[in-house]
C-alpha cells in the first residue's frame, strides 16, 4: 500500500518536466518538419502552399549548403584536433606536482567562461586586429608581416577562438580522468623499469580512451551550431567562408525570411547532431549501469 | 640524488605550468588592463602593458552612453529566472528518479538528455515565428522561458546524479521512525542535498549567463542581456576598444568568479556523470 502510494508520488513528481520536455521537444520539431515541405517566405505573406519536397531540394543542391557543410565539418574536426592535441599534453603537465596548483588551474579555466560574444570580439579588435592588434605587433617585432586574420585566413581566426574557449573544457576533463588514475599501477609499471613514454602509451592512454571519446562527442555537439562567434566576428563572409550550417540557417530565416527553406536546413542540421548524440547516449547508458 | 630530480622535476613543471597557464589567461588579462586605458593608448602600437595612464573613464562611459545596467539587470533576471524555474520542476522530477525508480527511469533519463542534443538551430523558424505571433519577442519571459527548456535537461541530470549518491539507508531508518514523505523530505533530504543542489545551481547560472545563440535571436533591445550587448560593439566602424574591454570586463567579471567556485562541478555537469 505504501509502496503504491509512494509510486504514484514519484510518477507525479517527474510528470511536469516529462511533459514540458516533451512538449518542447516535438512541437516546435514537428512544425520545422511542416514548414519545411511548404513554400512559405515572411515577406511573400499569404502565398503559403504545399512543396513536398522541394525545399530539401533547394537547399540540398544549394552551393552554400554545400560549402556550409564543408566549413561545419572542417570547423568542428579542426577545433577537435586542436583541443585534444593539446589538451593532452597540458592535461600531464598540471598532473604533475606543480607549486601553485590551484591559480594555474584557474587561469587554464578562465576562458570556459567567457561568454562567446566577449572572446570572439576581444580576439578580433584587440588581438587579431591587422594594424592595432597585439599580433601584427609580435609579428612586427620578428620582422614579419603582420597578418589580415579575418580576411587572409578567416575561418581559421574563427576556428583559433573557438579552439581558445573549448581547451579548457578538454584539459579539465582529461585532467579529472588522470587524477582517478591508478598510482600504484603507474608505479608498479616504473619499478617493472617501463620508461615514461611506455607507460604513457601503455598505461596512461587507454586509461584516457573513454574521456577522450567524451570530450569528442561533447565538443561536436556544441560545436555543430557554433553561432555567436561567426555572428560578432566574420557575419559568414567573407563570401561564404565562414559560414557554418547553423549561420546559413539563421540567414536564411531571419534575413531573406525564407521559413521553408530554412526549415528544411534545420532538420538537416537535427539529423546531424543525432548521428553524434546516438553515440553520445549510448557512453552515457552504459556508464549508468556501472 | 632520486630527490635532486624530483626537485629538478617540480621546478620544471612549475615553470611550464605557469608559462601555459599565463599564455592561455593572457587574452582576459589583455582585454581587463585596456579597459583602464584611454582609447588612443587601448589601440597604440607598440602597446604599453603596464604604464600608461589608467583611467576608470571607461566603464563610466559606458554606462552613461548605453545604459550598461539595464542590459547587467536583464542577465540576472534571465539567467537567474530561467535557473531557479528549472530548479523547481527538476528537484522533484530527479528526487522521483533517484529514490523511487522504475524499469522505465533509465530510459527517460537518456531521452531527457537527448532533447539536449536537439541543435537550436533545427528549431529556430517555429521558435520565432511561435515568439512573433504571440509577442514574446524582446521579453525577459520568453528568453527566460527558452533557457528555462534549453537547460533542464542538464539540471535534471546533475540533480540525479547527486541524490543518487545520497545513502538510502538513511531514508529508511527515517521511514522506520515512522517519519512522513514530508518530513523525510525536509529534515533527512533537504541537508544531505544541498551541496548538490547549490552546484546545479551554479552551473546553471553559468551557462544561462553566457548563453548567446536564443539571445542574439531572439532579443534587441529591451530584453538583451549582456551577451547581445556586447555584440553591439561588432559593428566595423566603431574602433571603441577600451570601451568593449570596459564592458566586457564586468560581463565576464561575476561569472568569472561563479566558475571558479564550480570547475568540479562542471566536469560532472556537463559530461552527463561520465567523466567523474
Amino acid at each position: 500500500m505504501a509502496t503504491q502510494q509512494t509510486q504514484l508520488l514519484a510518477r507525479t513528481l517527474l510528470t511536469p518536466a516529462v511533459a514540458l520536455l516533451f512538449i518542447w521537444m516535438i512541437v516546435p520539431l514537428a512544425l520545422t518538419i511542416y514548414f519545411a515541405t511548404l513554400h512559405y517566405n515572411l515577406l511573400d505573406p499569404g502565398s503559403e502552399s504545399f512543396v513536398g519536397l522541394e525545399n530539401f531540394r533547394y537547399f540540398l543542391t544549394d552551393p552554400a549548403f554545400l560549402a556550409s557543410l564543408q566549413n561545419t565539418l572542417v570547423l568542428v574536426g579542426s577545433v577537435l584536433a586542436i583541443t585534444i592535441i593539446l589538451g593532452v599534453p597540458l592535461a600531464l603537465l598540471l598532473d604533475q606536482q606543480v607549486v601553485g596548483l590551484s591559480i594555474v588551474r584557474l587561469m587554464v579555466i578562465a576562458p570556459f567562461f567567457v561568454m562567446p560574444t566577449v572572446s570572439a570580439l576581444v580576439w578580433k579588435n584587440l588581438l587579431m586586429h591587422p594594424v592595432s592588434g597585439l599580433f601584427a605587433w609580435i609579428a612586427h617585432l620578428f620582422g614579419l608581416p603582420a597578418i589580415d586574420w579575418f580576411n587572409d585566413a578567416p575561418l581559421f581566426s574563427v576556428i583559433l577562438i573557438i579552439s581558445w574557449q573549448w581547451l579548457p573544457f578538454a584539459t579539465l576533463i582529461l585532467l579529472t580522468a588522470l587524477q582517478s588514475l591508478d598510482e600504484e599501477q603507474k608505479e608498479a609499471a616504473e619499478m617493472d623499469g617501463a620508461s615514461a613514454i611506455s607507460t604513457f602509451i601503455y598505461i596512461t592512454l587507454p586509461h584516457l580512451a573513454r574521456p577522450i571519446t567524451v570530450v569528442i562527442l561533447i565538443e561536436t555537439i556544441f560545436l555543430l551550431t557554433v553561432f555567436a562567434e561567426i555572428f560578432v566576428t566574420t557575419g559568414g563572409g567573407p563570401g561564404l567562408q565562414t559560414t557554418n550550417i547553423a549561420f546559413l540557417i539563421y540567414s536564411q530565416a531571419l534575413i531573406q525570411y525564407d521559413v521553408g527553406s530554412a526549415s528544411a536546413g534545420g532538420l538537416v542540421a537535427v539529423v546531424l547532431a543525432n548521428i553524434v548524440a546516438f553515440f553520445l547516449v549510448r557512453i552515457v547508458g552504459r556508464n549508468l549501469e556501472a | 640524488m632520486a630527490r635532486m630530480v624530483t626537485t629538478r622535476n617540480k621546478v620544471i613543471s612549475t615553470a611550464a605550468a605557469w608559462l601555459v597557464g599565463f599564455l592561455i589567461f593572457f587574452p582576459i588579462l589583455w582585454m581587463v588592463l585596456a579597459s583602464f586605458k584611454t582609447e588612443l593608448e587601448a589601440f597604440a602600437i607598440p602597446p604599453s602593458f603596464l604604464f600608461f595612464h589608467w583611467t576608470t573613464e571607461n566603464y563610466v562611459t559606458v554606462q552613461e552612453r548605453s545604459d550598461y545596467f539595464h542590459h547587467a539587470l536583464n542577465s540576472i533576471v534571465i539567467a537567474g529566472g530561467s535557473t531557479l524555474i528549472a530548479m523547481l520542476i527538476a528537484i522533484p522530477a530527479a528526487w522521483s528518479m533517484a529514490f523511487s525508480p522504475t524499469k522505465r527511469t533509465k530510459d527517460v533519463l537518456l531521452w531527457m538528455l537527448s532533447t539536449k542534443m536537439m541543435p537550436p538551430v533545427g528549431v529556430l523558424v517555429p521558435i520565432y515565428l511561435i515568439f512573433r505571433s504571440v509577442g514574446l519577442l524582446d521579453t525577459r519571459a520568453g528568453l527566460i522561458f527558452i533557457l528555462c527548456l534549453g537547460n533542464l535537461p542538464i539540471v535534471i541530470w546533475m540533480l540525479f546524479t547527486y541524490f543518487k549518491e545520497i545513502p538510502k539507508d538513511i531514508l529508511e531508518a527515517a521511514r522506520m521512525d515512522g517519519a512522513t514523505i514530508g518530513r523525510e523530505l525536509i529534515y533527512v533530504l533537504t541537508p544531505m542535498a544541498v551541496p548538490g543542489l547549490a552546484s546545479t545551481l551554479l552551473l546553471n547560472l553559468i551557462l544561462a549567463w553566457n548563453e548567446a545563440f536564443w539571445t542574439l535571436n531572439l532579443s534587441t533591445l529591451e530584453a538583451a542581456p549582456l551577451t547581445v550587448f556586447i555584440a553591439s560593439y561588432s559593428s566595423p566602424e566603431g574602433l571603441f576598444w577600451a570601451k568593449l574591454s570596459a564592458a566586457s570586463t564586468l560581463a565576464i567579471a561575476p561569472i568569472l568568479v561563479l566558475g571558479w567556485f564550480s570547475q568540479r562541478q562542471l566536469v560532472r555537469g556537463l559530461t552527463f556523470g561520465a567523466v567523474k
